[in-house]
This record gives C-alpha cells, sequence and structure tokens, in this order.
C-alpha cells in the first residue's frame, strides 16, 4: 500500500501522448495532498527510454518486454493487474481513450479496485480522493468517493492543463518484467488517416455540421456557406459515419483536435467526446434545435433555430 | 456461430434530467427510458456477423421489470432469442450488471459477445471489459469492422487523430462495439407490440454480489463557466446577427 497516484502513460511512435502530461500535473498536486509519489507507469518494449520525456514524475515504473511492442487490451492487463494488485496505490489515472478504457475496466475487474469512469475533476478530501464524473452525455456531473479509499479513474482528455505536466529532467526508472503474457488479441497494424485535401487543424474558420444536417445532400448548404466565410467544413461522429464527409474532417475524442479563431456548431448538441475536440476554439458560435443541448454551455453564441434555414440565410448575408 | 449481444435501457435525454431531493439521485419518477444507443449499434453488427456467417443472435437484458418492450425491438429486429436475466429494481451499477451477464453468460453458449462500448449512465466503467474479466475472457473497446474467421476476429480499434489499429482477437471474445457498419435497422411498433404479446421471453435466475465499491457523494448540473449569449428571432434575424458579430470580430469583412 502506498499513497502514490499513478498514471498509465501511453505513447506512440516514441513519443508520450498529451494525456500523459495532462494527468501527470493533476497526480503531482494530489501526491502533494497525499504525501505520495506521482509515478509514471509506462508498458512498452522499450519503455524505460520514454522517462526522459517523463520530468513531472517522481519516478517511472517501466513494464518491459518485447511482446509488449505494440498496444493490446490483452497483453496490458495481463502486465498490469498483478503490478496494481501489489502495489495498491492510493489512486491510477488512466486516460479515457480508446486504449484507456479498455484497461481500466479490465483492471477494475481483475484488481477488484472500484472504477470511477469520464473524470472531469479529481480532488484529495480527507486523505483520500474524490472523482467527479462526467454522465449522461455532459448533462449531470457526479461526485464519488471509493469505498475502500484507493481506486482507478478514467479521465476525459482536457480535464487538466497539460503545461503542469512537463517538466525537465528523467526521473529514477523501475524495470520490471510482465508479470504475466497474454497472447489472445493479436496487433495486426496500425491504420493512419488519409491525409485528405483539407487539414482541419489548421484552418481558422470551420463550419462544422452534425446529426442536425439530416441528410447527405444537405451537406452542400454547409460548403457553400463555408465558401462564402472562407473556411472548411468539420463534423461530428454521426456525419461521418453516416460515410457524408470523410472521417479525416471529423472533431472530437476520435477525430481531431481544433483550435480555429471561428467554429460555427450547427446542429451539433454537444457531447463530451465533441466537446473535448473544439473546447477551445476563439469564438464558438452554436445553432441547434434542442434549446438544452450541452454545445451552448460552451458556445459564446448560441440560437435556438433550425439550422437548414440558418445557414443559406447566413450565406446569403455574407455575399456567397 | 452463437452470437450474445447485452443490451440495456438509459435515461432519455430528450427529456430534461433532475436531481432528486438527496441530491446524490436522479428524480427517477417520471423519467423515460430509451435503449442504450451503442447497444443498437452491437445488435445491427450481430445481426449482420449472422447474416454473412450463419448462427444465432441471443439478446440478453436485465430483467428491471420493464425490458420486454426493449427486447421485444431486438427479436423483431431478427434476433433469434431474447432472454431475462436475474431480477433487479432498477438498472444496477456496471459493475453488478457485469457480474450478472457473466453468471447468465456461463450457462449460454456464446463465441462472441458483444455491447455497446459505453453508456450514458455508466458511471463505473464500460460493461463490456468488465464482463470479459469476469469469464477470463479477452476483450477489445471501441470495435469497429468487426470480420470473424474461423477461431478468430477481426476488428478495428479507434483511437483520437483517425488512428485506427487491427486487431486479430480469438474467440470467444467480448467487443465494445462504437458503431455499426449499416445504420441500425428498423423494428416497425406494430412488430414489437406483436412479438410482447405472443414471444416467450426466456429468463435465467443468478445470484451475484452488488455493488460498484464507489459512493456517490453529490449530482449536480455542471458549471459550464461560459453561458451562450443567445440569439432570439427567426432564423433571418439569427443570420443578420451573426453576420454582425463575425464583421464586428473582423472574421469576415465588413
Amino acid at each position: 500500500m502506498s499513497n502514490d497516484i499513478f498514471v498509465l502513460v501511453e505513447h506512440r511512435d516514441g513519443a508520450v501522448a498529451e494525456s500523459a502530461y495532462e494527468l501527470l500535473g493533476r497526480a503531482r498536486e494530489l501526491a502533494a495532498a497525499t504525501s505520495g509519489a506521482a509515478v509514471a507507469l509506462v508498458a512498452g518494449a522499450a519503455a524505460s527510454l520514454l522517462a526522459s520525456q517523463l520530468g513531472a514524475a517522481s519516478r517511472v515504473i517501466a513494464v518491459e518486454d518485447a511482446s509488449l511492442a505494440e498496444f493490446t487490451p490483452a497483453a496490458w492487463q495481463a502486465a498490469l493487474a498483478p503490478l496494481i494488485a501489489e502495489r495498491q496505490p492510493l489512486l491510477l489515472l488512466v486516460p479515457n481513450s480508446g486504449s484507456g478504457m479498455d484497461v481500466a475496466a479490465g483492471l477494475s475487474a481483475a484488481t477488484g479496485l472500484p472504477l470511477a469512469a469520464y473524470a472531469v475533476d479529481v480532488a484529495i478530501a480527507g486523505g483520500s480522493p474524490t472523482v467527479t464524473c462526467q454522465l449522461y452525455a455532459g448533462k449531470i456531473n457526479v461526485r464519488v468517493r471509493f469505498d475502500g479509499g484507493r481506486g482507478i479513474a478514467t479521465v476525459v482528455a482536457g480535464a487538466f492543463p497539460a503545461a503542469a505536466g512537463q517538466a525537465a529532467g528523467s526521473p529514477a526508472v523501475e524495470r520490471v518484467a510482465p508479470a504475466a503474457a497474454d497472447a489472445r488479441i493479436r496487433f495486426r497494424r496500425l491504420i493512419r488517416p488519409e491525409a485528405g485535401g483539407v487539414d482541419i487543424t489548421k484552418e481558422s474558420i470551420l463550419v462544422s455540421i452534425g446529426r442536425g444536417i439530416g441528410e447527405a445532400d444537405n451537406v452542400e448548404l454547409a460548403e457553400r456557406l463555408a465558401a462564402a466565410l472562407g473556411g472548411a467544413v468539420s463534423s461530428s461522429r454521426p456525419v461521418a459515419d453516416a460515410g457524408w464527409l470523410p472521417r479525416t474532417r471529423q472533431v472530437g475524442k476520435s477525430g481531431l483536435r481544433v483550435k480555429p479563431k471561428l467554429y460555427l456548431a450547427l446542429g451539433i448538441s454537444g457531447a463530451p467526446e465533441h466537446l473535448e475536440g473544439m473546447r477551445d476554439a476563439e469564438l464558438i458560435v452554436a445553432v441547434n434545435t434542442d434549446a438544452h443541448a450541452p454545445i451552448f454551455g460552451v458556445a459564446h453564441y448560441g440560437a435556438v433555430a433550425d439550422i437548414l434555414e440558418v445557414m443559406p440565410a447566413l450565406t446569403q448575408r455574407l455575399g456567397g | 456461430m452463437e452470437l450474445v449481444v447485452l443490451v440495456k435501457q438509459v435515461p432519455d435525454l430528450a427529456e430534461e434530467l433532475e436531481i432528486d431531493a438527496s441530491g446524490t439521485d436522479l428524480a427517477r419518477e417520471w423519467m423515460s427510458f430509451v435503449a442504450s444507443e451503442w447497444d443498437e449499434y452491437a445488435l445491427e453488427e450481430a445481426l449482420q456477423l449472422r447474416d454473412e456467417a450463419g448462427g444465432r443472435v441471443t439478446c440478453l437484458a436485465l430483467d428491471t421489470g420493464s425490458v420486454d418492450e426493449l427486447l421485444a425491438t431486438c427479436l423483431a429486429r431478427g434476433a433469434d432469442r431474447a432472454v431475462k436475466v436475474g431480477a433487479f429494481e432498477r438498472g444496477p451499477d456496471s459493475h453488478t450488471a457485469a457480474r450478472a451477464f457473466a453468471a447468465a453468460l456461463r450457462t449460454l453458449p456464446h463465441d462472441l459477445v458483444l455491447t455497446g462500448v459505453q453508456a450514458i449512465d455508466d458511471l463505473d466503467g464500460q460493461v463490456g471489459p468488465l464482463v470479459a474479466t469476469e469469464l477470463g475472457l479477452p476483450h477489445v473497446s471501441v470495435v469497429t469492422h468487426i470480420k470473424i474467421a474461423g477461431s478468430a476476429a477481426t476488428v478495428h480499434q479507434e483511437y483520437a487523430g483517425g488512428l485506427v489499429a487491427e486487431f486479430e482477437v480469438d474467440l470467444p471474445a467480448v467487443l465494445g462495439v462504437q458503431t455499426s457498419r449499416e445504420a441500425p435497422r428498423y423494428a416497425p411498433v406494430s412488430r414489437v407490440r406483436q412479438i410482447m404479446k405472443t414471444a416467450e421471453m426466456e429468463q435465467v435466475d443468478v445470484a451475484v454480489a452488488a455493488g460498484s465499491g464507489l459512493t456517490i457523494e453529490a449530482m449536480s448540473v455542471p458549471e459550464t463557466g461560459r453561458a451562450a449569449e443567445m440569439i432570439a428571432g427567426s432564423p433571418g434575424a439569427v443570420a443578420d446577427r451573426i453576420a454582425a458579430i463575425l464583421r464586428e470580430r473582423g472574421i469576415v469583412k465588413a
């Protein structure tokens, strides 16, 4: 048992992910309150080499083995569950990412440690963690405590500033071999998005459309508005799922993070997965038929209206 | 191929959620429920996989006393079998649900178990990896593009930035489905009603420990720190105001 705060570090192509810095920054603050250490937990074929990028951690536990060259949920769970059960950190912070969801829930069931999901804040009260979780598509926050005082939290991207977790230095590394292996899931290949004609992360004006666009033929209305504004069209997940725009235009958790000068959110309700990709835009204007849509919580200006009527009207006002 | 789909209902977000007097639960008296969106994708994928490779689709729901319509809708969409699991006063937390589903799955044949990658109310984590770990099965979440070949499945797992990993997974396995290859098929209400009258729902009794290990201290409506300044009026008036704002800020030329 310890009062340490562990952070599961995600990495790709030899680089630590942004999520690790967001979590390490918070872990340092929490560890100061518990008189424990902020510990970076890294698994990989050459995990210890990442220590030089983890200066904010007090120390690094590197779980190293050739079988961990690529992430699989089974290999990570087999390697990490015995380690977490043995070390009993006060708290394990895991990014709420594609891989983090698998690892955190699997570790919870395997170790018996409780799990608080979709965390947007983590604090220490009376020596043990409290976690604020975002549920019901961002409409309700739930603050929980772990019954045994220890647990795991999956943290949504952008919950904490990355800057607090970026520090120079190379902490001491403890190298451990995985306690067990599990090859029932085999990594085959990584598919990278095709470079499209438009890079939405570089556009300063985005006309972003969601479910409210209704049908494929209406995408043209957004294209015309974007042309009048000198910007590009992006989307939330349902529009990409429907194949109405390429995946390279998708903003959000499984798409891209954007920070344009203007983000016009049209017919986008604003699920947490979408908000984490666009909430830092300089000016957000949202139009949606649902007055209670969470998008209005992050927008600077909002209107409850039908985008199919607003888009052509606005295009016309802009001389398009 | 025995395909099993775990389904549940969640509060309908089309209606306003309210926090009850205790401050630690939703006001549930008048709440209406809908099928969890991602579970519908999981069912659609299971139906597609069965239609390709043959076999049977079995849908499991925890019996909260009000899941007949949910399961009848699964049957109306083409599931072969529907099973109610246990007896619950209301939908339990994910850990309890996972133990109950795992107990039922120990008595039911399963090559591939599919469920929604997440639900809007899974405070204590996602059911897929929890069920898998209870059963000692491999699991993959955030899955699209499922293909079955022999005793393994090939799946895609999505990451940020549009990156996708392709895995080969030994069966039996549990998958948390992000989206289906086609939109979930429609089931006519008349057919659902007819099935509710005539179909025999099977029942599996389970005895499991309840509890997630979490205690809810408080619920709140999130403060966003920024409430949008709302623009009233007709679509034309809204367009006028937005155009004016963009000009004031120099985003478009005056």
